[in-house]
């Protein structure tokens, strides 16, 4: 009901809406490196890439709500995306830009395996469930010898060339005099990425059958809709991105732990697609950058951080229910 | 070694049962996953420990203390967060956010009144109870768990029996059907919500003269709660206090057979649970689809 008045405008490319986007994409690209050049801030590309990867994470979060499951189990498809990585990196020598779709697809694969039996779960029970899986993944982490246990898998190289017919696309990052720069750059190309994506699928038929599952499962499988191919396709969509995301920071921080994504990660993911907004494609990404952004800055206010942190977080629940894109929906529903 | 899994895994289903309990009940009143309960527990636990171990009055008081300042919180967060979110938002799952930043809310607040460390109260009583070798259980833990057991029988009768109970069963069968018969939903959900912080407070105050407390406690005591919940099926009195036993036997047992494994009791426990979910959506007595 919410999505169905607001998807009206999103289909359609306006003319202001391509100033927007062109605008967001300036932002990124220019405007940011630019800003930290001149601030010297440096620190702000690690806060920012962490904010790009996340929002990817959260971007499948929300795909997972948009066919109405709440899903707070991506912490466990990073971990494993993670992981995926990691090894195929350090014990088979195969290159990083090669484990990324790899990690993103094994998750996918994965995520079919236990999405058939536990899609069929809905509201709290599947929940539930998912937030058990962050646990799961693990405490698997922690008892496989392949993953090496507590002591995790470290010093992984960081990601090498890539070329096509020795034409070289993306230096090696070990040569490069801000990896950091790189990193930035390539978290922010694959979050625009992954957002045109989500906006595609969120305006095609599928995004349509999706909304139909969101508002009544039964009525739509009724007249003729695949609800459980739908619902699985849906959940490996949003684990292939968990996957990535995983992978990536895996590469950034060269190391990965059983605990590197918890169950806290898996709800600070959800929260980011609640306090953006259910029903707004760019709703994650908002979410996430001020929640991570605004947790990043507060660290000023010392013990108080978390208080101030959390206080705000209600205050805004209780402002704007809906979400803070929710804002724009009075004028017209701009975003 | 049978006895002594029985009794270890009875100990430890009797609190849990008292804290799927809380849960249960406010998620069958409100439709609110609450994930603050594990926080709501760890408070309880600190407001006994403040009472016992630094002003010196006796357990009674500090438990006392517990129930009454977690009744006062639940009460206060049902009225002035839970209720205006839940009549303006469009989605039932934003109450999970609500949630979730009230555990983060409780949490910070434990960190400044009590510190990160792991504190604890004196014994309440002294040693221990020998069966021959074959079952050895201390005398705390006896209590603790005897009155645990009691609080679950108390709180099933005052649902069954009283006016209030009453009320708050209908509620929790059919709002709408509730509210038409004359039941002031508002006035009971919010001593629903009450009562549910309460048993929170509750676990944390008897558990504390054993386990001790401390601030880390709240999360993982959630996802346990959850658990719970699941396997007896959401919102369901008798389901809760069956998965709080069912969980605390499987914790007892698998500690035990699956020790030479190392450490894989909770891998275990939640892949079994899975499994079943996926054969039995619902849990063992709750209804479809919650």
């Amino acid at each position: 009901m919410t999505d169905q008045t607001q998807s009206v405008p999103q289909s359609r490319l306006s003319p202001t809406r391509l100033v927007g986007v062109l605008a967001f994409l300036v932002a990124v690209f220019v405007l940011v490196p630019a800003f930290i050049a001149l601030t010297g801030r440096w620190d702000f590309y690690y806060t920012l890439t962490s904010v790009a990867l996340l929002s990817v994470a959260a971007a499948g979060v929300w795909l997972t709500f948009y066919i109405g499951r709440i899903n707070i189990g991506q912490g466990a498809y990073a971990l494993t995306g993670g992981y995926v990585s990691a090894i195929l990196i350090t014990q088979y020598g195969v290159s990083f830009w090669l484990t990324l779709p790899l990690a993103g697809i094994f998750c996918a694969a994965v995520s079919v395996l236990i999405g058939l039996p536990i899609l069929r779960l809905r509201g709290v029970y599947f929940a539930m469930v998912t937030l058990v899986l962050t646990e799961v993944a693990r405490l698997t982490a922690l008892a496989l010898p392949v993953t090496n246990g507590a002591k995790g898998i470290t010093s992984i190289p960081l990601p090498g060339e890539l070329s096509i017919l020795g034409l070289t696309i993306i230096p090696d990052f070990a040569t490069l005099a801000n990896p950091k720069l790189a990193f930035y750059l390539m978290a922010a190309v694959l979050m625009a990425v992954t957002y045109l994506v989500l906006w595609r699928i969120v305006n095609s038929r599928l995004g349509h059958l999706c909304r139909s599952l969101q508002q009544n499962e039964e009525l739509s499988a009724s007249i003729g809709v695949n609800t459980a191919m739908l619902r699985v396709l849906a959940y490996a969509i949003s684990s292939f991105f968990g996957g990535l995301a995983g992978a990536i920071f895996v590469a950034i921080s060269q190391s990965i732990y059983p605990s590197s994504f918890v169950v806290q990660d898996s709800v600070n993911f959800m929260l980011y697609c609640f306090l953006g907004g259910l029903g707004y494609v760019f709703g994650p990404m908002l979410g996430t950058l001020l929640l991570y952004f605004g947790w990043d800055l507060l660290s000023v206010a010392k013990q108080y951080q978390l208080l101030i942190y959390s206080g705000a977080l209600i205050a805004l629940m209780l402002v704007l229910p809906n979400g803070v894109l929710s804002l724009f929906d009075r004028k017209g529903g701009r975003k | 070694m049978m006895e002594q899994i029985l009794a270890n895994g009875l100990y430890l289903g009797a609190q849990y049962a008292l804290i799927a309990l809380g849960l249960t009940l406010i998620f069958s009143l409100m439709n609110v996953l609450n994930f603050a309960h594990g926080q709501m527990y760890v408070f309880g636990g600190f407001v006994t420990y403040t009472v016992v171990a630094q002003l010196g009055l006796p357990f009674t008081v500090g438990l006392l203390a517990s129930a009454v300042v977690l009744a006062v919180m639940g009460a206060l967060i049902e009225r002035f967060l839970f209720r205006p979110v839940i009549a303006r938002s469009k989605r039932d799952e934003s109450t999970m956010l609500l949630a979730a930043g009230i555990a983060f809310f409780l949490d910070a607040v434990i960190l400044l009144l009590f510190g990160e460390k792991q504190r604890g109260v004196p014994k309440v009583v002294n040693g221990v109870f020998n069966w021959d070798m074959r079952l050895i259980m201390p005398y705390d833990r006896i209590l603790i768990a005897a009155l645990a057991v009691a609080l679950i029988v108390g709180f099933i009768l005052f649902m069954q029996y009283s006016r209030t109970g009453r009320a708050m069963r209908a509620l929790a069968q059919d709002r709408m059907a509730a509210q038409l018969m004359g039941v002031d939903v508002d006035r009971y959900s919010m001593i629903g919500f009450a009562l549910g912080a309460m048993l929170a407070g509750l676990v944390g105050g008897l558990l504390v003269t054993i386990t001790g407390i401390n601030l880390g406690m709240g999360g993982p005591t959630s996802v346990k709660a959850f658990l719970m919940i699941m396997i007896g099926g959401a919102g369901v009195i008798s389901g809760a206090i069956a998965g709080g036993f069912i969980l605390g036997m499987m914790e007892s047992i698998g500690l035990t057979v699956l020790a030479a494994y190392g450490d894989v009791t909770y891998l275990v426990i939640f892949v079994t649970l899975m499994i079943f979910l996926a054969i039995r959506p619902q849990g063992l007595m709750g209804k479809p689809w919650g």
